[in-house]
């Protein structure tokens, strides 16, 4: 790993003061009040609804008219194409509300949706067109900078507002004994952690209590507990089984006690929740160089830990977490995308280019496996020259996105 | 003169300095026909560049009329790579990977670091462009060798994936099947291969380890090789090494200094072949598995008569020493020696430039070594008619395996400011 100080605060010309601490994050274009005279789109939220009076609409400044008339709080956001990246978000729109919410749309394909109480999944995904010629844009790095955090942040939140509910199921339902519901809770439920893994890993103690490997556990002297744990009781080894590490599978362990069950159930439940608390802190923030290193940290996840198996070593659902820390990646790429090409110079743009058609490589690879709704191919089903292939693919992305930083810091 | 920084001449162009690694990718997604990327960098290559001065200050030409690496002094170490193209990619990047390549070579040759940024001096938020081992070594006598396999002008099944087939050297086609072969898919074959020598095995890695940094994307290593000494001589400055058997190899190889002997039987001329390749070689690697263990239980006259020669000075069993000609009609008949003489070979000879490889030890725990046979050839035709002769009859044949096989088009050297694509794509 880097023994540099973080290049961040010594040589980027772009000073990233405490973001947080301004209170009103700006995401991408947001404007804070609807221009005069401007036609508005209307939004009906429900608890399980979110319709979009029209799908499309004129590049430049879109006002959403949001009406919620449901039981609880709601939140109405837009997404990249991607369905992950956040472009805007309106938070905290409570029942019987009627707010504008305006937001600057460069043309292309988006997604609208809703997030009940602002947890789990987005509800009433709807696409989103938006015609017309590209607002010239004038923003400086400062600024691009400040709507790729802002942006990031959004994202962050809603990743782990996903983990929250999917944890909770696959946790209860591990404890209460249905390991047949457990078994298919448990790839899904890894998939927004996978997707923002290097954020969790940079809490310390957070990643080893929810993340680790029965064999990084032993080395560390840790209690072993969290997803790997819980997924060995789950495809428990049978006598001759090897660990990933060659050890006799059944050494020291044995099946968890309903007891030790309840126990790590409630223990993932409350590491997650308090994974969920760290990052909506007023106080959380993270720089520029700290997405983009995120998007090559998991590219590395995936050539060190998913390529070899290692990760899921009992359920084989490698691919899963694969093809999460890959979604993860891309959208920590979109984030700082434009702040790169502005920054890095007539370069960057060829490198962004081609970061993007060896994502679209990937994805199409990993694609030939399965998907994240349907699920992927048992990992100890690729043979040894489609390991070969994906991890051909991942190197292909991996040294060109490793320039990445360099590039969002204009170094 | 005691760092690789304060090697050849600096405030040379651009160009002479290296590409970034951003530069490369650049370059590889938009295809680089017409950048002239070699340009400048072989500035030291009109320097005095003989082999004195301390060890490892060796250094050799990157630019010439042939490439080096072939009638160059065998050097200590080898690392050998042979690569695939992705199955994306297209003749513009091709293009660009050759040109890239070609301006790493040039200056990892002179010992200097890949890329404008070096190990050290790029900027502290990016990845470096060259990955540093060789920081602070000289050059070691490196050279880097290119080749170009069958598959490159088109695939097994017909696909001509870069519009080379009308390229393609009449000469270079597969390898047939010889008597005994046991060859694996994953140590044969390739589109393309390296051949990187050096007197330091750190230096010989780090070029490979480059290159195939800067390939990512585009081509992909299929196998590689390390081999740990050399086999052969090929200048009559060298001593005669010893291969894993125990016993002096190549003493009848052919030498640099035999320069009529080498037009005949090692460069392509003018008219044999495509125009392109005329001034360039044909590869032959195998990668052949002793069976030490075997061998090593076998007592001295019979290993002395499956060679043909004597065990301590290299002497032909008909008598004299070691570069005394053999007696063909005395020795065994069926000694390596006597098999793989020209006078029993239409007169061929080949030039060997193989090493001595073990990669560790098998399931079994027996030593898994060998000879990683290289020779340089006018036509893979000679190497065939020799390896016809031995591979039915050869007394060794039973302490060998030949487990991997390759053929490449060797192409002539790079003038100054050209690029390794030029040849290739005219």
């Amino acid at each position: 790993m880097p023994s540099r100080p973080s290049p961040a605060s010594a040589r980027s010309p772009i000073a990233l003061g405490a973001l947080a601490a301004t209170a009103v994050l700006v995401l991408s274009g947001c404007v804070p009040n609807a221009p005069a005279g401007g036609t508005s789109i209307a939004v009906d939220i429900r608890d399980d609804a979110c319709e979009v009076e029209t799908a499309t609409a004129e590049a430049g400044t879109v006002v959403f008219s949001l009406s919620n008339t449901g039981s609880d709080v709601n939140e109405f956001e837009i997404l990249a194409d991607d369905g992950l990246r956040i472009v805007g978000e309106k938070e905290n729109v409570v029942p019987g509300q009627t707010v504008d919410y305006a937001v600057q749309l460069e043309p292309g394909s988006y997604v609208t949706a809703c997030k009940f109480r602002q947890v789990g999944e987005p509800v009433g995904r709807a696409a989103f067109t938006v015609t017309g010629e590209a607002v010239v844009r004038d923003a400086d790095e400062q600024q691009l900078a400040d709507e790729a955090v802002a942006s990031y942040l959004a994202y962050l939140r809603s990743q782990v507002g996903e983990l929250i509910p999917a944890v909770a199921e696959f946790a209860e339902a591990y404890a209460a004994g249905d390991d047949e519901k457990a078994r298919e809770l448990f790839a899904a439920a890894r998939v927004p952690y996978e997707r923002i893994e290097p954020t969790a890993e940079a809490f310390g103690d957070l990643d080893p209590s929810i993340d680790y490997r029965e064999v990084d556990a032993l080395a560390e002297g840790l209690d072993w507990t969290g997803f790997h744990r819980m997924e060995k009781d789950l495809w428990p080894p049978h006598a001759g089984d090897l660990n990933s590490d060659g050890a006799d599978a059944l050494l020291d362990w044995s099946p968890s006690t309903p007891e030790e069950r309840r126990a790590l159930a409630d223990g993932l439940v409350a590491d997650v929740d308090r994974l969920a608390q760290l990052v909506r802190a007023d106080d959380f923030t993270l720089s520029v160089d700290d997405i983009s290193n995120g998007a090559i940290g998991l590219l590395d996840e995936v050539a060190a830990g998913k390529i070899t198996g290692e990760e899921d070593w009992w359920s084989h659902t490698d691919l899963s977490d694969f093809a999460a820390n890959v979604q993860g990646a891309r959208v920590a790429f979109g984030t700082v995308r434009e702040l790169a090409e502005t920054a890095g110079g007539a370069e960057a743009e060829q490198l962004t280019t081609r970061i993007d058609r060896e994502f679209d490589a990937l994805e199409a690879l990993l694609a030939q496996y399965g998907d994240l709704d349907a699920g992927f191919t048992p990992y100890d089903q690729v043979d040894a020259a489609q390991r070969k292939e994906l991890s051909d693919q991942v190197n292909a992305l991996a040294e060109p996105l490793s320039q990445l930083t360099a590039l969002v810091l204009g170094s | 003169m005691s760092t690789r920084e304060a090697r050849g001449p600096e405030g040379q162009s651009p160009e002479a300095r290296g590409l970034s690694r951003r530069g490369l990718f650049g370059l590889a997604g938009v295809g680089a026909a017409g950048l002239a990327l070699g340009g400048g960098a072989g500035v030291a290559a009109g320097a005095a560049l003989a082999s004195a001065g301390p060890a490892g200050a060796s250094q050799y030409p990157f630019h010439g009329a042939h490439q080096a690496g072939v009638t160059t002094p065998a050097q200590d170490r080898l690392h050998f790579a042979a690569f695939d193209l992705a199955p994306d990619a297209t003749a513009d990047e091709l293009r660009a990977l050759l040109d890239a390549w070609t301006a790493a070579a040039a200056r990892m040759t002179r010992g200097l670091p890949v890329g404008a940024g070096g190990a050290v001096d790029g900027p502290p938020s990016a990845p470096p462009d060259d990955t540093g081992e060789a920081l602070d070594l000289p050059p070691a006598g490196l050279t880097i060798t290119i080749g170009y396999g069958p598959t490159l002008f088109e695939t097994a099944d017909g696909v001509d994936r870069f519009g080379l087939a009308a390229r393609r050297p009449a000469a270079l086609t597969p390898l047939p099947r010889f008597s005994g072969d046991a060859l694996r898919p994953e140590w044969t074959g390739g589109d393309l291969c390296i051949q990187a020598c050096a007197d330091d095995p750190q230096v010989a890695v780090h070029a490979v380890r480059n290159l195939t940094r800067i390939a990512f994307g585009t081509a992909v290593i299929r196998w590689s090789q390390l081999g740990f000494g050399r086999t052969s001589s090929t200048s009559t400055a060298q001593q005669t090494p010893r291969n894993l058997f125990g016993f002096k190899d190549g003493t009848a190889n052919l030498k640099a200094e035999e320069t009529r002997a080498i037009e005949e039987n090692v460069w392509v001329a003018e008219g044999d072949d495509v125009a392109w390749m005329t001034g360039g070689s044909y590869l032959v690697a195998r990668k052949i598995r002793m069976l030490i263990e075997g061998w090593d239980r076998t007592r001295l006259e019979e290993q002395e008569a499956v060679i043909g020669r004597d065990k301590r000075d290299g002497a032909p069993l008909s008598g004299g020493g070691e570069f005394t000609a053999p007696d063909l009609a005395v020795l065994p008949a069926a000694s390596h020696v006597r098999l793989a003489h020209p006078d029993l070979n239409d007169g061929i000879r080949l030039l060997r430039r193989g090493y001595n490889y073990t990669d560790g030890t098998d399931e079994l725990g027996r030593l898994d070594a060998g000879l990683f046979f290289l020779s340089f050839q006018r036509d893979p035709e000679r190497f065939v008619r020799v390896q016809r002769s031995l591979a039915g009859h050869d007394a060794l044949n039973e302490y060998l395996r030949h487990v991997g096989s390759a053929v490449f088009a060797v192409p002539p050297g790079v003038p100054e400011g050209g690029s390794y694509s030029d040849a290739l794509f005219g």
